[in-house]
């Protein structure tokens, strides 16, 4: 078995405790080889999903609806239904995926066996989550430019602002993930926390006419500020409105990336 | 944050320490239950400890706690130099870890499984094909590198899990249960592996409840009964230290093995019972006054089970 070809292992010379991006990149580079083989159906899922969605509602109640605030319906929920996309493929990704590999498939325990920490763990699986986000959460609004929203070169940032929401709603599914007894706990989930989350993020129709309480709800609803700051990249930003959308956002990665970190732990580490 | 840097290897020395892996005075509670009490246990650089025990035993948990995902109530762990969980990071880097579940990801190949690993343990760029070439022929999966994992057999996978532990070329290896549920002829495939790394100075710490296993391929074996080592050494020095050379086992009725235990008990003999008959250890030291009153029985070498169960007064497989 000696050879030479190989030295043999040596470890890392960061302090102990250090964040390292060395463990970021070994687990990004698992979930590369792992999307190699699935990109086509998760790929399809992603995209396919949102677009009906655009394309039913827009035309659907769209010819109901005309337009609203000057703007047609189907540009309106084009834009809509980016956050939509974001927060359907960052939260389900974070919340399921995370608690099959590490309840079924034992993947964390394998991994944390190298010089990987969970901190550095949880990282990488919101961000290569998050990746998908923002790739994915951008084909709504090409649809919506298809069918004649006018391209802006603010647009440019709706990457940027469905990869940070999808960070935190990624972590946001990690943490409950880890939070649940068990799997079918996730109905709760599912149906009390992302349903409510994109009606009352102001998607499908604006808030305007809502209760005041449903619109102090809003306030604190992540995606109605990833919702705000992708209509504003399409229809023309307003610089602080959208700096204190932006970071409300930020201030959500914050707290969701503690909460995961701190949940994954107490389920990994006994 | 700062990314790793690697240095060479006279560099990275950890303090030196005879011992690869200590234990010391270690404690791991859950609740109202103690895994592990109390454990003291060295490893020796270059040698393969076998820690035997029956389910429940606490090697598990053990091996849990050499790679910070279990953290000891009390006590202190050294790998290599390095304090755990403190610098358990780098200890991780030099260590491969063989786990009892198997946790290879099905849908990628061989290749693609060990090349995962040399990310996560940091083998640098320009390295990595070679370090996956060497696992892919320590493992004997060469000719199966771009097979997708679901498609190979329990053996095959269990020699992926192995390769892929060692893709770095640890100095310390720790093995949990390394052939657990396998048939006997995959698990002589893995004695195979596991003997070539004693010979290639490898450190390895084996848990496992299969006796045939701890006696062939470990230089000293511990033994451990809730969650304690309860004696420790060769194999042979154990069995010669416990069992003597030769086991006497009489089959008899169960009145009659509890009269032979009566003319036993005064020999101060060990005995202990097997089924439907009673066995004898250090049988050669029989008085001659004690053997006419019992006969002779079946006799045979003495083993490591015997001296594990006269230890524990648990069975193990």
């Amino acid at each position: 078995m000696t050879t030479t070809t190989t030295p043999a292992a040596r470890p890392p010379q960061t302090p102990p405790g250090r964040f390292e991006f060395a463990p970021v990149r070994g687990v990004l580079a698992r979930e590369w080889a792992l999307y190699r083989r699935s990109w086509a159906p998760t790929t399809f899922a992603a995209v396919v999903e949102p677009v009906i969605y655009l394309l039913a509602f827009g035309f659907g109640m769209g010819s109901l609806v005309g337009a609203i605030g000057g703007y047609r319906y189907i540009e309106f929920i084009g834009t809509g239904i980016v956050a939509m996309s974001v927060l359907f493929t960052s939260m389900f990704p974070g919340l399921i995926d995370t608690y099959v590999r590490r309840v079924f498939q034992h993947a964390y325990e394998g991994m944390l066996a190298a010089p990987v920490d969970v901190r550095e763990l949880v990282t990488a699986e919101a961000s290569w989550i998050a990746l998908k986000s923002g790739v994915y959460g951008c084909a709504p609004l090409l649809v919506a430019i298809a069918f004649g929203l006018e391209p802006r070169g603010t647009m440019l940032l709706v990457p940027l602002i469905a990869l940070v929401t999808g960070f935190g709603f990624a972590l946001l599914g990690i943490w409950l993930s880890a939070l649940v007894p068990s799997i079918k706990t996730m109905d709760y989930i599912i149906s009390g926390l992302i349903t409510p989350l994109f009606l009352i993020a102001g998607t499908f129709f604006p808030l305007d006419d809502f209760p005041g309480w449903a619109r102090a709800l809003a306030q604190v609803n992540p995606l109605y500020h990833c919702v705000e700051l992708v209509r504003h990249a399409a229809f023309g930003l307003r610089p602080w409105a959208d700096l204190g959308h932006f970071a409300a956002i930020l201030a959500f990665v914050a707290l969701v990336w503690c909460l995961a970190v701190f949940q994954m732990r107490r389920r990994l580490i006994d | 944050m700062t990314s790793s840097r690697l240095r060479a290897p006279s560099e990275t020395l950890a303090p030196a320490t005879s011992s690869a892996v200590s234990l010391r005075g270690v404690v791991k509670r859950f609740g109202s239950f103690t895994a592990v009490d109390g454990l003291d246990l060295e490893v020796a650089a270059g040698t393969v400890l076998g820690l035997l025990g029956p389910n429940g035993a606490g090697k598990s948990t053990t091996m849990r706690m050499l790679t910070a995902q279990s953290r000891a109530d009390e006590g202190e762990i050294t790998i290599l130099g390095h304090r755990i969980p403190r610098e358990s990071k780098r200890a991780r880097a030099l260590m491969g870890v063989v786990p009892q579940h198997d946790n290879l990801d099905e849908e990628l190949t061989v290749r693609e499984n060990l090349t995962v690993f040399t990310h996560l343990y940091r083998v640098p760029r320009g390295e990595r094909p070679a370090a996956v070439q060497r696992a892919l022929r320590m493992a004997h999966l060469e000719d199966r590198a771009d097979t997708r994992t679901d498609k190979l057999s329990g053996g095959m996978r269990r020699r992926l899990l192995i390769a892929r532990g060692l893709v770095h070329r640890p100095r310390v290896v720790l093995l949990d249960e390394p052939t657990v549920g396998l048939d006997p002829q995959i698990r002589q495939e893995l004695w195979g592996l596991i003997t070539e790394l004693r010979e290639d100075g490898v450190t390895v710490l084996m848990s496992t409840h299969y006796i045939e296993e701890a006696e062939r391929l470990s230089d000293e074996v511990a033994l451990m009964a809730k969650g304690r080592v309860v004696s420790r050494g060769a194999p042979a020095e154990l069995v010669q230290r416990y069992a003597g050379r030769a086991v006497e086992e009489f089959p008899a009725a169960p009145t009659d093995l509890e009269r032979l235990e009566r003319l036993l008990r005064p020999t101060g003999l060990p005995t202990r019972r097997t089924g439907a008959s009673l066995a004898v250890l250090r049988a050669e030291e029989l008085p001659d006054s004690v053997r006419d009153e019992i006969g002779e029985g079946d006799r045979r070498a003495a083993n490591l089970e015997d001296v594990f169960v006269t230890l524990t007064g648990e069975t193990v497989e």
